[in-house]
């Protein structure tokens, strides 16, 4: 491993504040890094130094003035590619996106920003957040870190990449279906998705409305709590951005989890999951009971039926969404000989295969004869689904589950059929549908080389208690099993 | 096989999506395997369900909805227009609507 892989949120500060080194110097090394590494791994679609350096050169300011320093001052993060970022193009992974550069910031940019993060660059995903391994993007698959002939997972494979090869301290991604989970278990980094409604989604290019969220990858917990703390909480400009206290997370991460009561589904145990995964996963609840936790089996019923209605749900509201890429106001235009014409050439020509498919089936499912065998019928096993957790949560505290039922996979092997890519998501899309909180936290390697997630629910706004246990099983050396 | 090259046409044509002869016959398969998959759902009594269509509880969303209605000064309109294909200030261009 090298140094700057080792940077952490604390250490990050701490040198800076001793004046060990000045913010410039850092983000110039994280430049190098990046300028090294990403030829290989096509982590980073897009770099700013102009505003990153602007950014150090601030924090540097306030070390020589001897003010105190934000949480995140002088901390290199790296942004996914579908959030907004004023001045820099932002593509979502998407021809059609290709010269896009937004007029502002997104929140949870702003935030960073605010806290004192050097924004580094743009990272790369797969085309407008949909897919599982990062080979829907327009430019190019992303390679996993910890090994190169396979992927980093999806849709955030550029954010999960980026910090596990230490080409940045911390990165946001963003979560429909498990999109920030599934690409921190196969890169094998904490990665986190906070309940709906906890960060503002202002900014956000949207993929599906009711879903979409946006949270933190870092190299250890508790840095993903420090970087949920600086994003979490009301916007105006998000009305499902709520209210809710955000609590202390780094205190609350520190408390004994002696006595909690953890939930093991049986329903997600089943046929499918990698022997190796199973084999990491059981010992991780292992180390649980170790520590004092109490494990109790609970049921999820309606488990079986979330891909099929998270790929309703989901692709309606795509097709909804995406009806705004019509060549007029941004992004690409190809010309017909009509509005029409202009319209269909322009989504035609724009769109990857991915994305086209699920405008097709959301526009299926939403469409006249077909609205209530599909669209209705998804969000009323959406209820039911939300049902099991709500019932789980009454009898435990958080839910335990593997994040993804295989480690990485190779390059190209599940390109082929789109039903079996969607099967990768059956762990994380649950979660999605419920509005719940949910992290994945490194659990072992298969083979002593393939990162496993360990995912843990916890019920909506329940962020500390998810991070508190996930915290527990780092600090028992989780990631070493 | 229960979509037809018919309904994907029709599709596409909902979606203002220009596709090739092989994409048709792509996504005609694709869906068919999707849709069926989905028709998994049917396996589930949902009569007395209502459907969810809202993520936060009642209580969360309440708070959530509504601000006080501030005027807020934006200036975005310059650089919004810069980047769109077809520019004419302050209007964005576009091919003809009305035929005559």
């Amino acid at each position: 491993m090298s140094d700057s892989a080792r940077w952490t949120i604390n250490s990050v500060r701490e040198a800076i504040g001793a004046k060990k080194i000045s913010a410039r110097e850092l983000t110039a090394e994280f430049y190098k890094k990046i300028e090294a590494r990403n030829p290989e791994l096509n982590a980073f679609l897009a770099l700013c130094p102009e505003r990153a350096y602007a950014q150090a050169d601030r924090v540097d300011a306030l070390v020589a003035a001897g003010m105190p320093l934000p949480p995140l001052a002088g901390v290199p993060v790296a942004i996914k590619d579908v959030l907004s970022t004023r001045g820099v193009t932002t593509t979502c992974g998407s021809k059609i996106l290709q010269n896009y550069v937004p007029a502002y910031d997104a929140t949870a940019v702003e935030r960073l920003e605010a806290a004192g993060a050097v924004l580094l660059g743009k990272t790369n995903c797969d085309e407008f957040a949909m897919g599982s391994s990062n080979e829907n993007s327009a430019y190019g698959p992303v390679r996993n870190p910890a090994a190169t002939d396979r992927v980093p997972g999806g849709s955030s494979g550029g954010s999960a990449a980026a910090v596990a090869a230490g080409l940045a301290v911390a990165a946001l991604g963003t979560d429909t279906g498990g999109s920030i989970r599934q690409p921190g278990a196969l890169c094998g980094i904490p990665a986190m998705m906070g309940s709906y409604g906890r960060v503002s989604r202002y900014g956000l290019i949207a993929f599906a409305s009711s879903l979409d969220r946006i949270g933190p990858f870092a190299t250890n917990v508790g840095d993903v709590a420090t970087v949920l703390q600086v994003i979490a909480g009301r916007d105006l400009r998000d009305s499902t951005s709520t209210t809710t206290a955000v609590p202390n997370y780094r205190v609350e991460i520190e408390k004994s989890v002696k006595g909690l009561r953890l939930g093991i589904p049986k329903d997600y145990f089943g046929a499918g999951m990698d022997d190796g995964v199973r084999q990491k996963i059981e010992a991780g609840i292992e180390i649980y009971r170790k520590l004092g936790c109490e494990l109790v089996e609970v049921r999820m019923p309606h488990t079986d039926y979330a891909i099929a209605t998270y790929y309703i749900i989901a692709t309606a509201e795509a097709s909804s969404n995406l009806a705004r890429y019509d060549g007029v106001r941004y992004g690409l235009r190809v010309d017909g000989n009509s509005l029409i014409g202009m319209y269909r050439r322009t989504r035609g020509a724009g769109f990857g295969p991915e994305v086209k498919r699920r405008i097709m089936l959301g526009t299926y499912v939403l469409s006249a004869g077909y609205y209530d065998a599909y669209y209705l019928k998804g969000q009323k096993v959406r209820a039911l689904i939300a049902q099991d957790f709500r019932e789980a949560f009454s009898k435990v505290d958080a839910i335990v589950t593997p994040t993804s039922p295989v480690p990485a996979f190779k390059l190209g092997e599940r390109t082929a059929d789109p039903l079996q890519m969607y099967l990768a998501d059956i762990y994380t899309v649950t979660g999605s549908l419920a509005g719940v909180p949910g992290i994945s936290v490194p659990c072992g390697k298969v083979g002593g080389k393939l990162p496993v997630g360990l995912q843990l629910f916890g019920p909506a706004f329940g962020e500390a208690r998810v991070l508190q246990l996930a915290h527990a099983l780092e600090q028992a050396g989780g990631a070493s099993l | 096989m229960k979509i037809s090259r018919e309904d994907v046409l029709r599709v596409a044509e909902l979606a203002y999506l220009e596709l090739s002869e092989a994409e048709l016959e792509t996504y005609r398969a694709q869906l068919d395997s999707i849709l069926e998959y989905a028709g998994k759902l049917n396996e589930l009594d949902t009569t007395n369900v209502e459907p969810m269509a809202q993520v936060l509880s009642t209580d969360q969303a309440a708070d959530a909805t509504l601000r006080e209605d501030i005027v807020v000064r934006s200036s975005v309109a310059k650089d919004v227009l810069a980047h769109a294909p077809d520019p004419e200030p302050p209007y964005f261009r576009v091919p003809k609507v009305i035929e005559r």
